[in-house]
């Protein structure tokens, strides 16, 4: 701070005739290309604070025996070199082969959440263009579960789930005779369709915003015009509207994507520390290998190979999507 | 530009230092230091029904700590689920309370963590020596070869509670005292939609608890004299199964129950669903929740056969809570006078009367508030029958590997599924692949 005021105030000086002089250039240059930086400095040591620091350290850990006898002072802890990331990718093993599972449920359950958020979202938006008495009041009722705060919103479905005084077997089992006996949706296999039910819940309004954001920036001329041709309503979604929206589409499914495939909280409030089989995220998977569990060192490197298949996801599907973009352009 | 490159390059590697300095932990503080002698920080679990619950036993009980002492303590209800989390994270940063309490079966575990103050001959001497306490509470304080990380605060035992309008309505006449016994009752009650017994087959350490009970009972432990995890012997499994086949084969637990885990065993028993509860001091709970202590009677949790004692008749866990130092404490002395006084009779009396728990120490125990009927079976079984859960370094570990495998048993019972001695083998041989390697 001390070396650029004196230098600002220099350039202040001097800046009616500083063109003239080449020497005197470089102040002015500090100005220009100095003081952005200087202004961006706060903020990039918080990111390193808050997320590259802690992520480095993320790193350094998964190279480490760590568990209770180390945390006290988690630098003494012995090098384990590529143990930990041996233990977590012997799919033969235990431990592998849970993560494993886990990673193959939580990809099932993302690709069908994903899906499901977008078209319920998708098709709620293009049927709130058209105006209609309370539309205001079923925009704002479609955001409720956006709004809510997730453990109040996830304990509610907890309730609604229980097996003997939930409301979801008292409508299923008894008043639609759907099923033989009530079913189970927090244990065993069902707890996926419980856990992907209220992820679509919690999803689709975030989807259904983004979509309606886009949709007001296609001319509505687009649709008169196609009118007039004799495109039915089908045709103008698929021709006009998908076609419209794939930008903002791109953005919404890689977001949704991130969102869902890291999401903890929903699983957690639902299940608890131990999810069952079926539902078992790998978000919560490596929290309990770290954290219940105890075997910090482990849980590091299964955190590290989830960033680093999100990155190659997220690498993959920008280029696919860039590419798709620059095509269509042309 | 150059100067300000140098700048920014050493504030980055500054806020670097001091995260990672912060990360790594205060251990320079070996062994507590008295820096801040007129202020302590304790964290204590819930144990009332509510926090505010235990904000009111506790604060007037600091209130007369400080008259006497002139040391401020600040207060913090910790819940139980956040506990351990919260235990941990002070260990790894150093920045944690000056006394906490500790789940007794956590005392290994938290122990090998080495940031708790070891209880040695002299800091003993210091709240009177360890001869005041039991020697059942004493037994889980950490490793056997190693100084105690902790002393006894409240002790509990597992009891088995029953309905007495129930148990007569169905013409039966006393509680049972053997497990045959308690099947072929809760058979005669488990009609009209209630139940014979309850359970909280999705809370791990709940199962734990029993699964321990039914493998002492069976002779077997889950661990080798040499801290090896002995998970599969074919007296665990039988164990395992004769506690899950409860719901399983006998039907005498609701398939419902394989969801509890927040304590909705004890409601549906204040309800009259279950005619049956295993619980640890559950007398508060009950009575908070509308059942009066005239209607149901407290029995010692049965055996195989004849009667609770030593060996195999063990029938309960010793549960409780412990008080612990953390060793990096600014206030070492006043800590050891807190502990001291919470230890002390007096205060011993009064906080296990309201937490209808049992003092640990033996000279508090005597008092005739603790002779009721009730308490009589529970100080009975402290004394005679209880056992503590094996005092290992990766006890934690133990507990969810195994209490999450009997939770998968119970949802494979609860969906008509059949649970067979391969499926608990199988199941608990997995629990075992997933402890630590030795």
């Amino acid at each position: 701070m001390t070396t650029t005021a004196p230098a600002a105030a220099d350039v202040r000086k001097d800046s009616p005739g500083a063109a003239a002089h080449e020497p005197r250039r470089r102040p002015g240059r500090i100005r220009r290309i100095g003081l952005p930086y200087l202004l961006l400095l706060p903020a990039l040591i918080l990111e390193l604070l808050v997320h590259l620091v802690p992520m480095v350290i993320g790193i350094v850990m998964s190279f480490k025996e760590l568990t209770q006898f180390y945390i006290r002072d988690w630098g003494t802890a012995p090098w384990s070199n590529l143990r930990n990331y041996q233990v977590s990718v012997d799919f033969d093993a235990p431990v592998g082969e849970a993560l494993l599972h886990s990673f193959l449920v939580t990809i099932a359950f993302t690709v069908l959440s994903v899906g499901l958020c977008w078209l319920i979202g998708t098709t709620a938006a293009v049927y709130m263009q058209d105006t209609f008495r309370g539309r205001g009041l079923l925009r704002a009722l479609f955001l409720v579960p956006y709004a809510l705060p997730v453990y109040a919103a996830v304990i509610t479905w907890v309730f609604m789930f229980q097996h003997d005084n939930g409301l979801v077997n008292h409508v299923l089992h008894d008043q639609l005779h759907l099923t033989d006996k009530p079913s189970f949706w927090l244990i065993g296999d069902n707890s996926f369709y419980a856990l992907l039910t209220v992820s679509v819940w919690k999803g689709w309004p975030f989807a259904f915003l983004i979509v309606m954001a886009g949709l007001q920036n296609i001319p509505g001329e687009l649709y008169e015009a196609a009118a007039l041709d004799g495109a039915g309503r089908w045709q103008q979604i698929r021709r006009i509207t998908l076609p419209s929206l794939r930008p903002v589409n791109q953005v919404l499914v890689l977001v949704l994507f991130l969102w869902t495939f890291n999401d903890f909280n929903t699983p957690y409030v639902l299940f608890g520390k131990t999810a069952p089989a079926a539902a078992d995220l790998i978000s919560v998977h490596i929290y309990q290998a770290s954290f219940v569990t105890w075997n910090f060192g482990t849980g590091s490197a299964m955190s590290v190979l989830l960033l680093l298949f999100l990155l190659v996801v997220t690498g993959v599907y920008l280029v696919l999507t860039s590419r798709g973009r620059r095509t269509s352009d042309v | 530009m150059r100067s300000i490159r140098a700048a920014a390059v050493g504030a980055v590697t500054m806020s670097l230092a001091l995260a990672a300095s912060a990360c790594g932990g205060g251990s320079s503080t070996g062994g507590g230091s008295s820096d801040s002698p007129k202020t302590l920080t304790y964290w204590a679990s819930n144990q009332g029904a509510s926090i505010a619950v235990d904000k009111k036993v506790l604060q007037p009980e600091l209130d007369k700590f400080e008259k006497q002492t002139g040391i401020k303590v600040k207060l913090e209800v910790v819940p139980w689920s956040d506990l351990l989390n919260r235990i941990l994270t002070a260990t790894t940063s150093g920045q944690g309370p000056d006394v906490l309490n500790i789940g007794n079966t956590w005392s290994a575990s938290l122990q090998a963590t080495g940031a708790m103050l070891p209880w040695n001959a002299e800091n003993f001497a210091k709240i009177g020596g360890k001869d005041r306490f039991v020697d059942s509470a004493l037994g889980s304080t950490g490793a056997a070869d190693k100084d105690p990380a902790a002393v006894p605060l409240y002790s509990m035992a597992y009891a088995l509670y029953y309905n007495k309008k129930m148990f007569a309505a169905a013409g039966i006449s006393k509680p049972p005292t053997t497990w045959d016994e308690l099947i072929a009752d809760g058979k005669k009650l488990s009609k009209d939609g209630k139940w014979g017994l309850g359970a909280e087959g999705s809370n791990p350490s709940e199962n734990i608890h029993h699964a321990f009970v039914f493998a002492r009972q069976h002779g077997a432990e889950f661990f080798t004299a040499d801290g090896k995890a002995d998970f599969t012997n074919d007296k665990v499994v039988a164990a395992v199964k004769q506690y899950v086949d409860l719901m399983a084969k006998d039907k005498i637990i609701a398939p419902g129950n394989a969801e509890y885990a927040q304590n909705q065993s004890i409601s549906d028993f204040a309800k009259g669903k279950n005619a049956m509860l295993l619980w640890q001091s559950a007398a508060a709970n009950l009575k908070s929740q509308g059942l009066s202590e005239d209607d149901y009677g407290i029995a010692p949790v049965p055996v195989q056969s004849g009667t609770p004692g030593t060996g195999d008749q063990i029938n309960s866990m010793v549960a409780g809570i412990n008080l612990a130092v953390f060793k990096n404490t600014h206030n070492v002395d006043g800590a050891t006078k807190f502990v001291k006084f919470l230890t002390s009779d007096a205060e011993q009396k009064i906080l296990n009367t309201a937490y209808t728990s049992i003092p640990p120490v033996k000279t508090a125990q005597e008092d005739p508030a603790f002779n009721s009927p009730a308490n009589a079976v529970l100080k009975d079984t402290l004394a005679k029958s209880a056992a503590a859960l094996p005092q290992v370094a990766d006890e934690s570990q133990f507990e969810t590997a195994v209490g999450t495998a009997i939770k998968d048993l119970f949802a494979t019972a609860a969906a008509g599924r059949a649970v067979s001695t391969d499926t608990v083998k199988s199941a608990l041989q997995k629990a075992q692949q997933q402890m630590p390697a030795k």
